[in-house]
């Protein structure tokens, strides 16, 4: 047990959480903001991934690192567009077409990668982002090398909780969003286009997940690799029901699990590593996520009318 | 704009649209390939060669084909009742783990290990996807996260058995299982020929979905429960048991799969038995339009284009991962076209 207490002192622990943290809130925000339209998004898995690629790619084509933010961003919304196209006018069924963006998107990513770096046998690295000292804060004991020497993304991804918070629950616009996720008939009879707010929706949000994506490459590992995203879209869907499609349960979600996940990356360093195997670890934050779901399922306030499209005329 | 819906779609309708999917599909293909710098048509046509060129190539089509079939098998028939199982990569490593422990273990002849390893990597499937299906009937816990992140834990479970209990201690350091013996092998479909009797199984099992979906009543459950739920319910159909029934035949399917790449292919377990068969399954089963029959036909197109993309791959500069992008668009295109098929769209 003391080891366990050693790891959860120490500041590199707390710096860790919000590091594995970021490429979820922002991913997460993402689906929260698709569904709290009414539709899920299960291409989150391939637009993470090719969020990573492309933002990955035009850092290293030589944009800067903003720039590949940006591109990251563009890439997600253009899978976004095509799933908002098939799903919110056409209305076709969520899960396939969602399944199928997955496909589309990781195997473009992987295309890309083959076509721009054929002779590679293995990726080239880039310069990502560096840790930025925030000024003040970051000479606090304990609390500034935990909390406040992170990269810029990081402090983006909470900047973009706020930014999402305030935007549904403060605006017009995130009153006729939830609204549309609800009760898509009143919202038409207020005039409002009930196909523009969904797939608005939709392509805002693939466009974080995109950015979430990028995390990994252009913050966190500084290069592309094959299933590098394993499964982090499916834990974001996951934390969306935990988070009682509330950005700020979500929040405290992502901010949890990140925890339990660096808690088991370093345990197997510890005197546990030898006695479990090291997949046993890595099966953990699955688990989590699987029974957050099972834990949330009897009281999660899900949106009306997620998953239910929207024909005009019909009824 | 609106759908509005078709009373009696022409046949040049139901069928001129998915045609047309495919052929948007390979203009998608012919764009990818001129982005390599190859001619498009000389890409398909390496492709067409790979794929049922020769012999050779024909028979490694169909074996690619057989887990397919399996996989495509188990979402048809789960997503008729709307029951989404993305979770067959599970399902079949499940089928795989226990026609090994079984064919290793088991101290038994060849002839009585061949069904037993198959009934037991079915009932393994079937109880995989229980979970996730009990899960969603007593809880409303959403199948599509818990069946999916299913396929992490139990790659990570394979793994963790290949490292310890089940590694073989003659396989050089390599984290794989040890083979089971010859006489309990899938023989041989046509003596002198590299086809197993999985695809046999594969097509045999197309034919009984097909049977148990139009000639039974549990076939019949399973359309109403699929069709709309709530009305099944007030019909008095069972729809909690009708969906339990649903996961263990698909399941059960998915993990014939393993079992047939185990037994019939392989002979043993490694962490690469398959190259996402049970993700590839859903777009079989989607461009088949979910029926037993057009999964054979399907899963066989799909096939070809991944065994006829390696071989193009060899002698052209276009990478592999244009069959996956092709099979993405397939899928996306074809539900398109089919939703085409019974509406119009209308402006307004």
């Amino acid at each position: 047990m003391s080891e366990i207490v050693d790891i959860l002192i120490s500041a590199s622990f707390w710096a860790a959480v919000l590091r594995i943290a970021s490429p979820l809130i922002f991913a997460t925000m993402g689906e929260l903001i698709c569904e709290r339209a009414g539709v899920l998004n299960l291409g989150i898995e391939g637009i993470m991934v090719i969020g990573a690629f492309a933002g990955w790619i035009a850092v290293y084509a030589g944009l800067p690192l903003w720039g590949g933010v940006a591109v990251a961003m563009l890439s997600g919304m253009f899978f976004g567009l095509i799933h908002a196209v098939l799903t919110v006018p056409f209305g076709l069924s969520q899960h396939v077409v969602g399944i199928g963006i997955t496909l589309l998107a990781t195997s473009s990513a992987y295309y890309a990668y083959r076509l721009s770096l054929p002779e590679v046998s293995s990726p080239p690295r880039i310069e990502p982002f560096q840790p930025i000292d925030i000024p003040g804060l970051s000479d606090l004991p304990f609390v500034g090398p935990a909390l406040f020497s992170q990269t810029p993304l990081t402090y983006f991804a909470f900047f973009t909780v706020l930014v999402v918070a305030l935007v549904l629950y403060r605006t017009p616009l995130g009153l006729a969003l939830r609204a549309v996720g609800e009760n898509p008939s009143a919202v038409e009879a207020q005039g409002l286009s009930v196909t523009a707010l969904r797939m608005g929706a939709v392509i805002v949000g693939s466009g974080l997940m995109a950015v979430g994506g990028a995390f990994l490459t252009i913050s966190a590992f500084s290069s592309f690799f094959f299933e590098m995203v394993n499964g982090r879209g499916w834990i974001c869907i996951a934390l969306v029901v935990f988070g009682a499609w509330s950005p700020s349960r979500a929040l405290l979600g992502a901010l949890l699990f990140a925890a339990f996940d660096a808690l088991q990356v370093r345990l197997q360093q510890t005197s546990y590593g030898t006695l479990v195997p090291y997949q046993v670890f890595l099966m953990i934050p699955y688990i989590l996520s699987i029974l957050a779901l099972i834990l949330m399922s009897r009281r999660a306030n899900v949106p009306a009318a997620l998953m239910t499209p929207y024909n005009r005329g019909e009824r | 704009m609106r759908l509005e819906a078709i009373e009696n779609p022409t046949l040049a309708r139901s069928l001129g649209l998915p045609v047309l999917a495919l052929v948007a599909t390979f203009m998608v293909g012919g764009f990818l390939a001129m982005l390599a710098g190859a001619n498009p048509l000389l890409t398909f046509g390496l492709i067409v060669k790979g794929a049922v060129g020769s012999k050779f190539a024909l028979l490694e089509t169909l074996n690619r084909a057989t887990p397919l079939i399996f996989t495509g098998l188990a979402v048809a028939v789960a997503f008729r009742a709307k029951l989404w199982n993305i979770g067959a990569e599970a399902q079949l490593y499940a089928g795989a783990l226990v026609t090994i422990l079984i064919g290793t273990k088991l101290a038994l002849p060849g002839p009585l290990l061949i069904p037993l390893m198959g009934i037991g990597a079915m009932i393994a499937g079937g109880v995989v996807l229980l979970g996730p299906v009990l899960l969603k009937t007593r809880l409303g816990v959403d199948e599509v996260v818990t069946t999916l992140l299913f396929n992490f834990i139990m790659l990570l479970l394979i793994s963790m058995l290949l490292e310890g209990p089940l590694k073989d201690p003659m396989g050089m350091g390599w984290p794989k299982s040890e083979a089971i013996p010859r006489n309990a092998r899938l023989p041989r479909l046509v003596e002198g020929l590299r086809l197993h009797w999985g695809f046999g199984i594969a097509i045999l099992s197309a034919v009984v979905v097909w049977v148990v979906q139009t000639r039974t009543t549990l076939g019949y459950e399973i359309r109403a429960v699929g069709l709309n739920a709530e009305a099944a319910r007030f019909a008095g159909i069972p729809v909690g048991a009708v969906m339990v029934k649903t996961a263990l035949l698909s399941g059960g399917l998915a993990a014939l799969a393993g079992y047939s790449e185990v037994a019939g292919l392989k002979g043993n377990l490694t962490l690469d038995l398959s190259p996402g068969f049970g993700y590839t399954g859903i777009v079989v089963a989607m461009l088949a339009l979910l029926n037993p029959l057009g999964v054979i036909v399907s899963a066989i197109f799909v096939a070809g284009i991944f065994v006829g993309a390696d071989g193009m791959s060899r002698a052209a500069e276009v990478p592999t991962y244009i069959a996956d992008i092709l099979l993405a668009c397939a899928l996306l295109f074809m539900v398109l076209a089919i939703l085409l098929t019974k509406f119009r769209v209308r402006k307004g």
